[in-house]
């Protein structure tokens, strides 16, 4: 492919919008996943550790992102947006009958941002693991 | 949809000890209290399934404290220890008070 | 496939049609339960192709998987819906579709990959939804169902299901040729504020990202479809008028001539694609 003025001027654009994202993200202002997380764990900050949470690395459409989060000896997993309008996505609670410690669905979010999976281990301990999804805006979509 | 309708898929079959998945899924339109009625420009209000429970015989297997940002229609995928034979029962709460409930019994070879 | 974006009439499309990274339709093979269906194939004679792709192939992966698995595909719960409704007797006469039609996976198989097709009666082409709701009035002597209400999505899904795997043919000769041109004059016409044509986007960029969207060649042989957008299932008029939208034109009304040329035209564009209902897209 011949590299036209036109594909100097996206990467430029590009470029500018990548050096601009840092600076927007710390001028937003948090929608309360910290209180969240503390709300859950009682006040302890949990370590990040043995949560695996899967997601796309690109979410084709905001409404619909498949995740899938696992943690061995979880009693529980709690999952967090840092960028929606409320911090709550579910909370995913486990048994002795549960098998693997293990649950998938299908959640909105509302740009690119964060998703944080906190778990609570069985032992009364905290454990977290954090990924970004970017959410893409669609050209068309009618 | 107009119509909310559950549904599971559970293999009819296992033998006792194995670990089975469980997938699950409710057509609903959870309506998350975000969105603004376009003519009136008035909030819908919110009005989703806010938890999933799925109980072997009526021991808690797996449950879904679920919020609004979970997506339309809500899916479900976790697994199970079979102790033996005996019912699934599932059950899906609306923000209204209606519970929708379904059961599947499992079979132990 | 590598196009040059110079060739574009459209400043508009120019703008917001990103040059570099030509993503082209991704190789995986549709097996949907285990049956494979055919999203690549030779185009049909005269196309403006030389391979058509279903739009599955332009999806990413988790999007696609979502119709390779009928538990997964929320499109499946409205299938069920129609097929109470296939069962429910109504109206004046008291019966049901299944009271005349009998078992519906013979008598509807093959009938969505086939539509529009031509109706003697009417001296028109109908689409799927129109003969739906000629049965229900005349027949079954009940009201009509609005084109995109949910009892209408679930039986054109229903229904659709019935053809899933089986090829696009639609008549586009003998009464149906004058519908077809019409069709065809309708989807190079550019239209709206953006002064654009259904082929701007479909024929000229198909494969080109829009923005972070990856353009199809705008098949519609999966609809109804589920999209992840409408979060529930939506007809093929309901895309067109989305377009529309989205060249700031005034669209159509769904289930008007237009849109049934326009879709007669737009299934004759995807021959030998499989039919997909109801498919999964973003």
């Amino acid at each position: 492919m011949q590299l036209t003025r036109r594909d100097l001027g996206a990467i430029a654009a590009g470029a500018a919008v990548m050096a601009a994202l840092p600076r927007l993200a710390l001028a937003s202002e948090s929608n309360g996943f910290e209180q969240a997380i503390m709300d859950f764990t009682g006040g302890v900050e949990p370590a990040e550790g043995d949560v695996t949470l899967g997601t796309p690395e690109i979410a084709e459409n905001g409404n619909t992102v498949p995740i899938e989060v696992s943690a061995p000896g979880a009693a529980a997993i709690m999952v967090l947006s840092t960028g929606n309008p409320n911090p709550g996505i579910v909370t995913f609670e486990f048994s002795e009958l549960s098998g693997e410690r293990t649950g998938s669905t299908r959640i909105r979010l509302a740009k690119t941002q964060d998703l944080i999976a906190v778990a609570k281990m069985e032992d009364g301990s905290f454990t977290m693991a954090k990924r970004q999804v970017k959410v893409t805006i669609g050209g068309c979509g009618g | 949809m107009a119509k909310v309708k559950p549904r599971v898929k559970v293999p009819k079959s296992a033998s006792a000890g194995d670990v089975i998945t469980i997938k699950t899924l409710i057509s609903h339109p959870m309506e998350s209290g975000q969105r603004k009625d376009k003519k009136t420009g008035e909030l819908i209000p919110r009005k989703i399934i806010n938890k999933f429970v799925a109980a072997f015989e009526g021991t808690p297997v797996f449950t879904a404290n679920i919020e609004p940002a979970v997506s339309a229609n809500p899916y479900f995928e976790f697994s199970m220890k079979v102790p033996g034979p005996g019912t699934i029962r599932f059950e899906w709460t609306d923000d209204d008070g209606t519970v929708y409930d379904l059961e599947k019994s499992i079979a132990v070879a | 496939m590598k196009k040059s974006i110079g060739l574009i009439g459209s400043a508009a499309i120019a703008a917001i049609v990103a040059a570099s990274a030509v993503a082209d339709p991704d190789d995986n093979n549709l097996v949907i339960e285990g049956q494979s269906l055919v999203s690549e194939t030779t185009a049909p004679e005269g196309s403006a192709f030389e391979i058509i792709y279903s739009g599955w192939r332009f999806r990413s992966p988790e999007t696609q998987v979502l119709e390779t698995d009928d538990f997964e595909n929320p499109g499946m719960v409205a299938v069920e819906y129609g097929y109470e409704l296939w069962e429910t007797a109504a109206g004046s006469s008291g019966k049901s579709c299944a009271d005349c039609h009998g078992a519906i996976e013979e008598s509807m198989s093959g009938l969505r990959a086939g539509l529009p097709k031509w109706d003697e009666a009417a001296g028109k082409p109908l689409s799927l939804e129109h003969l739906i709701n000629r049965s229900i009035k005349e027949h079954q002597g009940a009201d009509a169902w609005k084109w995109e209400s949910a009892e209408m999505l679930a039986m054109t899904a229903l229904i659709g299901l019935q053809s899933r795997g089986m090829p696009l043919d639609v008549q586009t000769d003998g009464p149906m040729a004058d519908w077809y041109e019409r069709g065809k004059e309708l989807y190079y016409a550019r239209v709206g504020q953006l002064d654009m044509a259904c082929a701007n986007c479909h024929e000229d960029n198909w494969g080109n990202m829009i923005r972070a969207d990856h353009l199809s060649q705008g098949q519609i042989n999966g609809f109804p479809t589920y999209r992840l957008k409408w979060q529930g299932l939506g007809s093929i008029h309901r895309r067109f008028k989305g377009c529309m939208k989205q060249i700031r034109a005034t669209p159509y009304k769904p289930g008007g001539d237009e849109f049934t040329a326009l879709e007669l035209y737009v299934a004759s564009r995807g021959e030998g694609l499989s039919v997909e209902t109801p498919a999964v897209r973003q």
